[in-house]
């Protein structure tokens, strides 16, 4: 338990020192990095994967994964787009994409829960399903007559200050999936049943219904994310956040919740989103494509996992060595 | 020895042959099944649109998927480990750029020098995902999906933005794909000799049955002294080795080639293997299942086209398609289990 | 340890909410070294694709008239013809304080947020090649008129065709400027009495992307077997289609028009299965935008109608109606001209 506990700390120092390196490499590549109006773009870019990530986390820790969020975004800025066009009051368009976006999450859930199919193959199928969805539904048109407010929201800060507004989004459902993860029942029980789900049902945890609501809710904030991301960039497009995915996965694991399933804080993850926003953000500023920023992001999903991996086994070979040398022999 | 030990002794000497035999009859029926479905779609559409039966479109459906087909291949074999090679699709535009640009740069190359070049960028690039899932005990999902972005920005770095074109290349290497042997085109022919070759090994040598063994019971297969590690590498580099041929036959067909080449190629590649009935829990499938899954989509793929339905509904199939096989097959192998457990009880 | 580095976390983010609480809202923190006048001339373009011939021929005409104004060159772009990739490059290019953006547009309203809050950083605006909401910019440079565009295509296929048969179009981006004003008088022409035994029976989108175009345009083969010319006003289009074609043994049979690069199209254009095609210079394009960018960075124009600035060996030229500068007409490619160009 002892040597669990400093692995973890030891992991968030990780962080805290990629964040710094970060930071670092910004202010090298560009004197522009560290102005209080690039570190609000840089949030601003960040928020959608920010948000997608909290549901992500707990679903991680539950020992599943959730690769279609991505897709389920898509799909509800295509979906907010056709209704707008339609005539539809923006607010009610909004409630219907959330309610699809639920659905879209409950439809991963069900298939999962009730049956049993490994949560990697289907949301990988509907990746690709949510995604075709959105085209079948918009073909390669875009929507982009939003009006000014819905723009604003998006695109724009609280008067007065350069917090954008899908911070304060971003801020409200951060404390509340803190609270719930560290403080409440509830965290402990997905922490249980990331552990040990056939230890979590003989407590008497419902975990198919718990599983069930993570999805669901995945796919809710994959929603609102698409919201906020149509907002933002005026657009309401087919292949809107294409490849989401990768930074989000890359996000929690990299944040210190284990791929296995059973450990990790939101600490972790919140501290992992600002080391990814700020290395693209740094890249971008030196003109560094998308395509290549994805080098650092792709290397780093593995490293996430590598690395622990690789420090294990360290620590066992070190641990083997000891105890030879000690000439202590582990009968108990 | 009472006659329930001697019952037992037969049982257990009796039983692998008939699971084995029960496992094939299952893929059997499967792959028939998929002959329905192709064979209804073929009757449904030809109904509508009668040059759909002709020889040129036939031609043109095959010559579409074959590259697919190549990949699936390899994706079969991964996927016959319980792992998954999302990675496909960077390393097959990968090797594409590799080939296609060496004209480019050094004009006079040899056709087969580009065809070595691209298959062993393919191999070294399957082995570092073989060396990260094995050695590294990191998930193939994991591994793969980010050398899906490695390697397709290693591509980007490698292309600088620019792109080679029909100009840049030599007849040699375009006829490739396009030369006529016995009236089949020359990408026909490599698929089929590679789904061939492939099918040989995994169903008539030793190291085919491994690998099924590693699939379906991995603490069993290690009990028994098979080195699944070495096995699962293996697995990876072919099926790298493979895409880096596909990337080469990719520049042949399409010539004009830059540094998205083969982008979202792994979902379709993935599609075709699932739907081919290639379990997803590993253990079971047949590469004749995985070409027959690249066949069916492509004519979905070609039907759609024919009927003068929006080609908009083809990402939206593969992926229902994905979870129908992947649902049916969890039914399957559920069934089969029951009735495995059943037979060795009698 | 664990809570140290969990108030460390905590702390990280009341940090940057405190610091962005308490920067006023909007502009200029530095954002005003893009008017410093005369020397000063970092300029960007932004086409609508980065590995694309036709927009390096238009960099090269920019990087010649950058030479000359000593002023600095730069191309960035998406890998793939994506608005909202574009997007990100705006952001990245307005946080790195250029002085001018010369931009080709996927989709023109989508990029104009992103474009505005350029503008309102003092950065000048230019579109090229394919314009955005007016309102976004404050020039664009029109390779040749829309009209002269889509009405030569279709005179050119009509003639070739003798003015019967079933015809298609294979364009870029579905939301694309250009594409969709080319378009727009294609079909008008199209509408006129001695096309009546020519119909358009489809307009296939290849987004810019060689194997979508190639694709398209064997779908469109097999979809209508009775198709007898195809305009493909994009060189990536034309290219990829008339290797389409040509793979299914109906060069010849079928004709193929449209806005080539004379290199991809030599080939075609000497075997005759492409024996006209249009286009303009892209390198004069680049060359023009440029200068316009530098005249606008330099405070001797602002985009207003009748306003007039140098353009190296282009001579003067007149800011016309909207901001709209045009570059000239469109040249017409044959076997008797091509091999005088090389892009």
């Amino acid at each position: 338990m002892k040597q669990l506990r400093t692995l973890l700390s030891s992991w968030d120092a990780l962080l805290v020192v990629l964040l710094l390196l970060a930071i670092i490499l910004g202010t090298t590549l560009s004197p522009y990095f560290l102005t209080p109006f690039n570190v609000a773009s840089l949030t601003k870019d960040l928020m959608e994967k920010a948000i997608m990530a909290l549901p992500m986390t707990l679903i991680i820790i539950a020992g599943e994964i959730d690769l279609s969020v991505a897709s389920t975004l898509g799909l509800a800025s295509v979906v907010l787009g056709v209704t707008w066009n339609a005539g539809v009051p923006l607010w009610l368009g909004m409630v219907l994409v959330l309610i699809i976006g639920v659905a879209a999450g409950a439809l991963n859930g069900l298939l999962v829960t009730r049956l049993g199919l490994p949560s990697l193959v289907v949301t990988l199928g509907t990746l690709a399903l949510y995604r075709g969805l959105a085209y079948v539904v918009l073909k390669d048109q875009a929507v982009s007559n939003f009006p000014a407010a819905f723009t604003n929201f998006g695109f724009g800060s609280v008067p007065g200050t350069l917090i954008p507004w899908p911070f304060v989004v971003f801020l409200i459902l951060a404390l509340v999936f803190l609270g719930v993860l560290q403080w409440s029942w509830l965290g402990r029980q997905i922490y249980a049943v990331g552990n040990s789900k056939e230890a979590a049902r003989f407590a008497g945890i419902r975990v198919a219904n718990l599983k069930l609501g993570l999805f669901m809710l995945s796919g809710l904030l994959a929603a609102l994310a698409g919201i906020i991301f149509t907002a933002r960039f005026s657009s309401a497009r087919p292949d809107n956040a294409l490849g989401f995915e990768l930074d989000v996965i890359t996000i929690v694991l990299l944040g210190g919740v284990n791929i296995f399933g059973g450990r990790g804080t939101l600490i972790g993850v919140i501290l992992s989103l600002f080391v990814i926003g700020a290395v693209r953000n740094a890249l971008g500023l030196a003109n560094i494509s998308g395509d290549i920023q994805n080098i650092v992001v792709g290397s780093l999903l593995i490293f996430s996992v590598l690395g622990p991996n690789v420090a294990q086994s360290i620590r066992e070979v070190l641990t083997h060595r000891r105890l030879a040398v000690g000439g202590v022999t582990k009968k108990e | 020895m009472t006659s329930t030990s001697k019952g037992l002794e037969e049982a257990r000497t009796a039983s692998p042959t008939s699971q084995s035999r029960l496992i094939r009859y299952v893929s059997r029926v499967r792959e028939l099944g998929l002959l329905v479905v192709l064979l209804l779609i073929v009757v449904i559409v030809s109904v509508q649109v009668p040059s759909f039966l002709t020889v040129s479109n036939l031609e043109q459906i095959l010559l579409a998927i074959a590259i697919i087909a190549i990949v699936a291949v390899g994706e079969t074999l991964v996927v016959l480990t319980r792992n998954v090679d999302l990675s496909v699709g960077s390393m097959v535009g990968f090797a594409a750029f590799a080939a296609a640009d060496l004209f480019k740069q050094q004009p006079g190359t040899n056709v087969l020098v580009a065809i070595l070049v691209g298959c062993l960028l393919g191999l070294v690039l399957g082995a570092i995902n073989g060396l990260i899932v094995t050695v590294g005990r990191v998930p193939a999902i994991i591994v793969t999906l980010g050398t899906l972005y490695v390697y397709r920005g290693l591509d980007f770095v490698v292309a600088g933005g620019t792109q080679v074109s029909a100009s840049d290349v030599p007849d040699s290497y375009l006829s490739l794909a396009t030369t006529k042997i016995l009236g089949i085109p020359a990408l026909l022919l490599f698929a089929a000799a590679i789904a061939l070759i492939f099918a040989y090994l995994l169903h008539s040598t030793r190291y085919g049955r491994q690998l099924y063994a590693i699939g379906s019971n991995p603490e069993a297969a290690r009990l028994v002294g098979i080195r699944s590690n070495v096995m699962v590498f293996s697995a990876f580099l072919l099926c790298g080795l493979l895409c880096g041929f596909a990337g080469v036959l990719w520049g042949a067909r399409f010539a004009t080639v830059d540094s998205t080449a083969a982008s979202g190629l792994e979902l379709q590649v993935i599609a075709a293997v699932v739907v081919g009935g290639v379990n997803i829990f590993g253990g079971s499938g047949t590469i004749l299942g995985a070409v027959l899954g690249a066949i069916v989509l492509g004519t979905v793929d070609d039907a759609l086209n024919l009927l003068k339905l929006s080609q908009f509904w083809l990402q939206a199939i593969d992926g229902m398609a994905i979870l129908v096989a992947v649902t049916l097959d969890a039914f399957i192998t559920h069934w089969l289990q029951r009735a495995l457990i059943t037979r060795r009880q009698k | 340890m664990n809570k140290l580095f969990h108030t460390l976390g905590l702390g990280f983010m009341v940090l940057l909410v405190v610091v962005l609480a308490s920067c006023g809202g909007g502009s200029s923190t530095g954002g005003s070294n893009s008017s410093g006048g005369g020397n000063n001339l970092n300029i960007a373009f932004l086409p609508k694709a980065i590995n694309n011939p036709y927009f390096d021929a238009a960099a090269n005409g920019g990087k010649t008239a950058a030479g000359e104004t000593k002023g600095s060159f730069k191309q960035v772009g998406p890998s793939t013809a994506s608005a909202s990739e574009q997007v990100t490059w705006i952001n990245n290019l307005t946080e790195q304080h250029v002085n001018a953006i010369v931009v080709s547009a996927n989709d023109p309203n989508a990029l104009a947020p992103a474009l505005k809050q350029a503008m309102g950083q003092g950065i000048k605006v230019v579109s090229y090649d394919s314009d955005v909401a007016p309102d976004a910019r404050q020039v664009f440079i029109q390779q040749a008129s829309p009209e002269d565009i889509g009405r030569i295509e279709v005179q050119v296929l009509g003639k070739e065709l003798n003015y019967t048969g079933q015809i298609a179009i294979l364009s870029a981006a579905s939301t694309a400027t250009n594409q969709n004003a080319w378009i727009g008088f294609m079909k008008d022409e199209l509408s006129k009495s001695q096309y009546k035994g020519m119909s358009l029976v489809k307009i296939a989108y290849g987004n810019d992307d060689d194997q979508t175009s190639f694709n398209d345009t064997l779908n469109l083969l097999q979809a209508y077997p009775n198709l007898k010319g195809i305009i493909s006003p994009t060189s990536v289009g034309i290219a990829a289609a008339a290797r389409a074609i040509e793979s299914v043994n109906k060069g010849g049979k079928v004709a193929l028009t449209g806005l080539g690069t004379p290199n991809q199209m030599r080939k075609y254009v000497k075997d005759g299965s492409v024996p006209q095609f249009a286009l303009w210079d892209p390198g004069k394009l680049g060359y023009l935008a440029y200068y316009a960018a530098a005249a606008l960075v330099q405070g001797k124009i602002t985009g207003k109608q009748g306003e007039t600035f140098s353009a190296g060996t282009l001579g003067t030229k007149t800011i016309g109606a909207n901001g709209v500068v045009l570059l000239g007409p469109p040249t017409v490619f044959d076997k008797t001209n091509i091999d005088q160009f090389n892009f």
